[in-house]
C-alpha cells in the first residue's frame, strides 16, 4: 500500500481537515489518490523494440453541489498544490447549501490480491519469453512475415479519503500479454491477434508454456483471413460465436444503460425501464465481482464495493448501471459503478464485466436455422452513438452461412444495427456462455478503463454487415 | 501558472547528468507542464469545473546500442534518482539493436522560430461561463433541441527536450477549445450532432452564438433518418470524415509500418497512388497552425513536405529508428505529421453536389474499420441522401466499404479547404464505394 504522505509536506490529518473544510456544504466529494507503477516490453520486428516503465503520482479533489461537479487535480502532493485545488473547487461552488452524505456502502470481500505482477518475474524472464514466441511463431508457418508480442504489467494503489476522515483503499494488479502475427502469401498479406490477461501474476496466464496457445489462435486467425473472400454488403442473419462477440452486448445496450446518460434522457434507453427491451430469455448482468478478471473491482473510484447488477432479466429492463452522482439525481442507490482512467479525469457511470448468461440452444441448431448469413467468431473493437441507438462492431474472423453450413471465411467487414431494437431479434440462446479472454478496453469520454465481456453463440435474425460485395 | 522554461531546463539537465554518471553512454528527455481549466454547461447551466495541472518526464538511456525508457509524473529528486537507476539497470539487461541511436548532430533543429504559437490571455471562468451562455442559448432556440452540452477549455503547456548530443530546446503553447453538442428529438427519432473551434490565440475562437447555431442545425437535420438499400453510390465526405482519410494515409506512410512491412503503401515511393490532382503537403512552419511545430519529438529539424504532388507519393514520414532501418534519413517527423492536407482542388462544394444526379453525403462514421496492412475499409456511418445537388433526407443505419487503393485513386476534391484541425482536407468525393443498408 502507498503512504502517500510520506515525501510530502503535508500530513494526513492536515488533508483531512481540508477536504472536509471544503465539503461541508457540499452533497458529496472526495480526495481521490492514485500511485501506479506500469511496464510495457514489446518485441517486434525480430527485436526488443521497446522496454519502459511508468510511475504515475497525483490526486484529484472533487466537490459536488446538486448537479454540478467541481473538480482539480495534480501531480503534486502538497500542502499548497491541495489548498489550491481546493480554492478552485470553492470558487465553482460558490454558494453550496447541501448535506454531505456519508452514508457508504462496506464490504469484506476482495476480488484480487494484492499482488505487484510487474515484480514477479525478471525482465530477464520476460524477454525470454518473448524470443521464445518469435522463434516458435516463425518455425511453424513459412509465411509469417511480422510478429509482434507484449507485455504490459500494472499495479494501481487508490485511497480515498472522504469528508470526515473516512478512507477507503484498493490495490489492483492487471496485465495483458499479446501476440500479433502477420501472414503473406502470394502477394496478399493479413494479420491475426490475440493475447490474455486478468488481475493476476502472469505466470496465471502464461505457466506450462500456456503462451503457445496464444500464439497458436492468432496464427490460426491470420491464417483463416488470408483465405477470406469479400464480405457480403446488406442485411441478413447473424450468427455469433460465444466469448468476445459480447462486445456486441457493451456496444448495443451496455453504454445505452449507464446512468448519466438516462438522467440526461440522452439514451436511446432512457423512458424504456420496466419495458420489454430484448426476447424471452435474454438475461444481461455487469458483474464486477467476478474473481480476477479485467473488469471486476473490489471497490469502485468512489469507494463503493461493486456488485453484480441485473440489467435485463428476461428480455426486461430492470436496471441501470449507476455511479453516486447519478444514482443521487434519480433517487437510487450506486452499483459501484463510478469508475475513472486515473486520477486526472472525472468519475462516471461505467462497465466492468458485461454478460449475456445462457440459454439452452447450441451453436449447430443456429447454424442449421441459417439459409444466407454471416457466423462472427472474433472481433475488433466497436462503437456506439448512444442517442440515436446505433452502434457498430468490427468482425476480425467472420464465415458465410449457405443453406445451414458454414461456408468460406470473409474479409472483415463492420456490422451495424439498432441497440433498442437488436436484442428483440435474438432469436436463439445458447448454452455455451464464455468470457472474453481478458484484454479489452471500452472507452468514454476520452477516457480507457478495463473491461470484460462474455456471451453465449446467439442468433440474431436480421443485421446490416457491411462488406463490398453486392 | 504553466512551470517556466528554467525549471523544466534544470530538471532535463538534472536527469542527463545522473544518467551519464550512472553508466548511460546517451540520454534523452522531455520534460513537460501543461495547466487546463475546463468549464462545462449543460442545458444552460453550470455543470462542472476542471483544473488539470499536469507535470510529466519521460526518459531514454542508451548504452552503446541498447536502449530503455521511463516516464513518470513525480518530478521530486528522490523519485527522479529511483528511476533512473532503474531505466539503466533495465538498459544493460536489454538485448541491442543496431538501429537504436540519438539522431544525427546535422539533422537536428539550429534554430527555434517563434511559430506564434502561445496566446498569454487567461481567460477566467467567469468569462467562460459568459461565453457558454451565449452559445446555448443560441443551441436551444429551437424546441426540437432537447439537451445542450457545451464546453470551454484554456490550455497553456510547456516543454523542454534535451539529450545528451547537446540538444536542448522547447516553447510554451497554448489553446482555447470550445465545443457543443446537441440532441434533438422528435416524434420518431433522437439524434446527436456537434460543432467545434479550436485556436491557438483566444480572439481567433469562433463567436459562440455562431458555433451553437450550427451545432444545432447540424443535429435538427438529422431527424427522423432513413435506412437506405444497398448498392454502389458516390459518396462525398463532409470535411470532417475526408481528413480522416488523411489520417489513414499518413499512418500507412509512417516509416515504422514501412520498415515492418505492415502498410499497404510500402515500395510506393514514386508511384502512383491518388489521382493526377491531387497533392498533399505537410507544412511545419503555418502562423498560428495547430500542428505547427519547430523540430519533432527528437529534436529533428521539420521542413516542409510535399507528400504527395500530382498523384505521385513522394516521402515516407520518417524518425531516427526507422530511418537507419530504411537505409533513409528522418524528416522529421518522428511522432508523426505537422499541419496536414489535401490542396484544394479545382470544383466548388456547389458544383460537386451537383456531379452526380445522386449521391450519399456523410457527416459521420463509427468504429475502427480501416486496416492499414490490407488497405480495407468498412465503417458505420450517418449523412444525407443528395439528388441533383440538393440534401433529400438524412440516413443512417448504413455502412460504407471500399479498399483504401481503389478509393484514393477516384477522389475529387472541393475548393473548400479551412485550417480547423492539424488535419485538414477540402469536401472530398469518392466514386466506386459500396453501401450497405436494407
Amino acid at each position: 500500500m502507498s503512504n502517500f504522505f510520506e515525501k510530502s509536506d503535508l500530513s494526513r490529518s492536515e488533508a483531512e481537515n481540508i477536504i472536509s473544510d471544503t465539503l461541508q456544504k457540499c452533497d458529496d466529494g472526495e480526495l481521490y489518490l492514485e500511485n501506479s507503477k506500469s511496464e510495457s516490453i514489446l518485441l517486434d520486428d525480430n527485436k526488443i523494440k521497446n522496454s519502459s516503465y511508468n510511475s504515475d503520482l497525483g490526486f484529484g479533489f472533487r466537490a459536488i453541489s446538486d448537479e454540478v461537479v467541481a473538480y482539480s487535480h495534480s501531480n503534486e502532493i502538497s500542502k499548497n498544490s491541495l489548498k489550491q485545488s481546493s480554492e478552485n473547487l470553492k470558487s465553482t461552488l460558490k454558494s453550496v447549501k447541501g448535506t454531505y452524505n456519508h452514508e457508504i456502502p462496506k464490504s469484506n470481500k476482495k476480488y484480487y490480491e494484492n499482488i505487484n505482477p510487474i515484480e514477479q518475474k525478471s525482465l530477464n524472464e520476460k524477454i525470454k519469453i518473448l524470443n521464445e514466441v518469435n522463434n516458435y511463431l516463425r518455425s511453424k508457418d513459412d509465411n509469417i512475415k511480422q510478429v509482434t508480442a507484449n507485455f504490459l504489467g500494472e499495479q494501481k494503489s487508490v485511497e480515498i479519503i472522504r469528508s470526515g476522515g473516512e478512507t477507503l483503499t484498493d490495490v489492483r494488479p492487471l496485465i495483458r500479454f499479446n501476440v500479433s502475427v502477420m501472414l503473406e502469401k502470394n502477394g496478399r498479406k493479413e494479420t491475426g491477434v490475440y493475447g490474455v490477461g486478468g488481475r493476476q501474476s502472469y505466470d496465471s496466464y502464461l505457466k506450462d508454456d500456456n503462451w503457445k496457445s496464444v500464439c497458436d489462435e492468432a496464427l490460426r486467425i491470420a491464417s483463416v483471413n488470408l483465405e477470406s473472400k469479400p464480405a457480403p454488403a446488406g442485411e441478413m442473419k447473424v450468427v455469433l460465436g460465444p466469448g468476445w462477440p459480447a462486445i456486441l452486448i457493451h456496444e448495443a445496450v451496455g453504454h445505452g444503460l449507464e446512468g448519466d446518460f438516462n438522467r440526461k434522457k440522452t439514451s436511446a434507453f432512457h423512458n424504456l425501464m420496466g419495458q420489454k427491451v430484448a426476447s424471452e430469455g435474454v438475461t444481461i448482468v455487469d458483474d464486477g465481482t467476478i474473481d480476477n478478471r479485467r473488469g471486476s473491482l473490489t471497490i469502485d473510484d468512489e469507494g463503493t464495493p461493486t456488485e453484480k447488477t441485473v440489467l435485463i432479466e428476461n428480455g426486461i429492463l430492470k436496471n441501470f448501471m449507476q455511479d453516486r452522482l447519478n444514482a443521487r439525481l434519480m433517487k437510487t442507490k450506486s452499483t459501484g459503478s463510478g469508475r475513472r482512467e486515473n486520477y486526472r479525469h472525472i468519475v462516471l457511470p461505467r462497465m466492468r464485466n458485461t454478460m449475456m448468461l445462457s440459454g439452452n440452444q447450441t451453436q449447430d441448431e443456429m447454424i442449421k436455422a441459417v439459409d444466407k448469413g454471416i457466423f462472427a467468431v472474433s472481433f475488433g473493437g466497436g462503437q456506439v452513438d448512444i442517442t440515436s441507438g446505433k452502434f457498430v462492431f468490427n468482425c476480425t474472423e467472420a464465415y458465410e452461412i449457405v443453406n445451414g453450413k458454414i461456408g468460406s471465411p470473409i474479409k472483415g467487414a463492420t456490422l451495424i444495427g439498432d441497440g433498442p431494437s437488436i436484442l428483440k431479434e435474438v432469436s436463439m440462446v445458447g448454452n455455451d456462455m464464455m468470457m472474453d479472454p481478458g484484454i479489452g478496453t471500452c472507452g468514454k469520454a476520452g477516457q480507457g478503463v478495463p473491461v470484460g465481456v462474455a456471451q453465449p453463440s446467439i442468433l440474431i435474425n436480421k443485421m446490416t454487415v457491411g462488406g463490398t460485395k453486392l | 501558472m504553466v512551470k517556466d522554461q528554467e525549471f523544466l531546463e534544470k530538471k532535463a539537465s538534472y536527469c542527463l547528468g545522473l544518467a551519464k554518471k550512472l553508466g548511460a553512454t546517451e540520454s534523452s528527455v522531455i520534460v513537460n507542464n501543461s495547466v487546463s481549466e475546463t468549464v462545462n454547461f449543460r442545458n444552460k447551466k453550470l455543470d462542472e469545473s476542471n483544473r488539470s495541472d499536469d507535470l510529466g518526464i519521460s526518459i531514454t538511456t542508451y548504452i552503446g546500442k541498447k536502449k530503455s525508457s521511463i516516464s513518470s509524473s513525480n518530478l521530486l529528486d528522490d523519485n527522479l534518482n529511483i528511476l533512473i537507476e532503474k531505466c539503466v539497470e533495465t538498459t544493460k539487461n536489454t538485448p541491442e539493436d543496431e538501429f537504436n541511436s540519438l539522431p544525427d548532430k546535422d539533422l537536428l533543429a539550429k534554430e527555434v522560430k517563434d511559430l506564434n504559437l502561445y496566446d498569454d490571455t487567461h481567460i477566467e471562468n467567469d468569462q467562460k461561463i459568459d461565453y457558454l451562455k451565449k452559445l446555448e442559448s443560441a443551441a436551444s432556440n429551437d424546441k426540437k433541441i432537447v439537451n445542450t452540452e457545451s464546453s470551454f477549455t484554456q490550455n497553456k503547456s510547456n516543454f523542454i527536450l534535451a539529450n545528451s548530443g547537446g540538444f536542448c530546446a522547447g516553447y510554451k503553447t497554448s489553446s482555447f477549445t470550445a465545443s457543443s453538442v446537441t440532441v434533438a428529438k422528435d416524434e420518431k427519432s433522437m439524434e446527436r450532432d456537434y460543432e467545434y473551434s479550436s485556436k491557438c490565440f483566444l480572439k481567433d475562437l469562433d463567436d459562440a452564438r455562431e458555433l451553437g447555431k450550427q451545432a444545432a442545425d447540424q443535429t435538427i437535420r438529422k431527424l427522423s433518418p432513413k435506412k437506405i438499400g444497398s448498392e454502389k453510390i458516390a459518396i462525398i465526405f463532409d470535411k470532417r470524415i475526408a481528413k480522416g482519410m488523411l489520417s489513414t494515409f499518413a499512418s500507412a506512410i509512417s516509416s515504422s509500418a514501412i520498415s515492418r512491412g505492415t502498410s499497404f503503401l510500402k515500395d510506393k515511393v514514386n508511384q502512383k497512388i491518388f489521382s493526377d490532382t491531387i497533392n498533399v503537403l505537410d507544412k511545419p512552419d503555418i502562423l498560428k497552425g495547430l500542428g505547427s511545430r519547430n523540430f519533432d519529438s527528437e529534436g529533428v529539424k521539420t521542413d516542409t513536405l510535399k507528400l504527395v504532388d500530382q498523384g505521385i507519393l513522394k516521402h515516407y514520414l520518417i524518425d531516427t529508428y526507422n530511418g537507419k532501418k530504411l537505409n533513409l534519413k528522418s524528416n522529421g517527423r518522428c511522432g508523426g505529421t505537422s499541419n496536414l492536407y489535401f490542396e484544394n482542388g479545382n470544383i466548388s462544394f456547389k458544383d460537386l453536389l451537383n456531379s452526380k444526379s445522386k449521391s450519399l453525403y456523410i457527416t459521420e462514421t463509427i468504429g475502427h474499420g480501416s486496416n492499414i496492412v490490407t488497405g480495407d475499409y468498412s465503417v458505420g456511418a450517418t449523412g444525407f441522401l443528395v439528388e441533383n445537388g440538393e440534401f433529400k433526407y438524412p440516413i443512417n443505419e448504413i455502412t460504407i466499404a471500399g479498399n483504401f487503393k481503389d478509393m484514393f485513386k477516384n477522389i475529387t476534391l472541393a475548393n473548400d479547404l479551412e485550417f480547423k484541425y492539424s488535419t485538414n482536407s477540402p469536401t472530398m468525393m469518392i466514386e466506386g464505394m459500396v453501401v450497405a443498408g436494407k
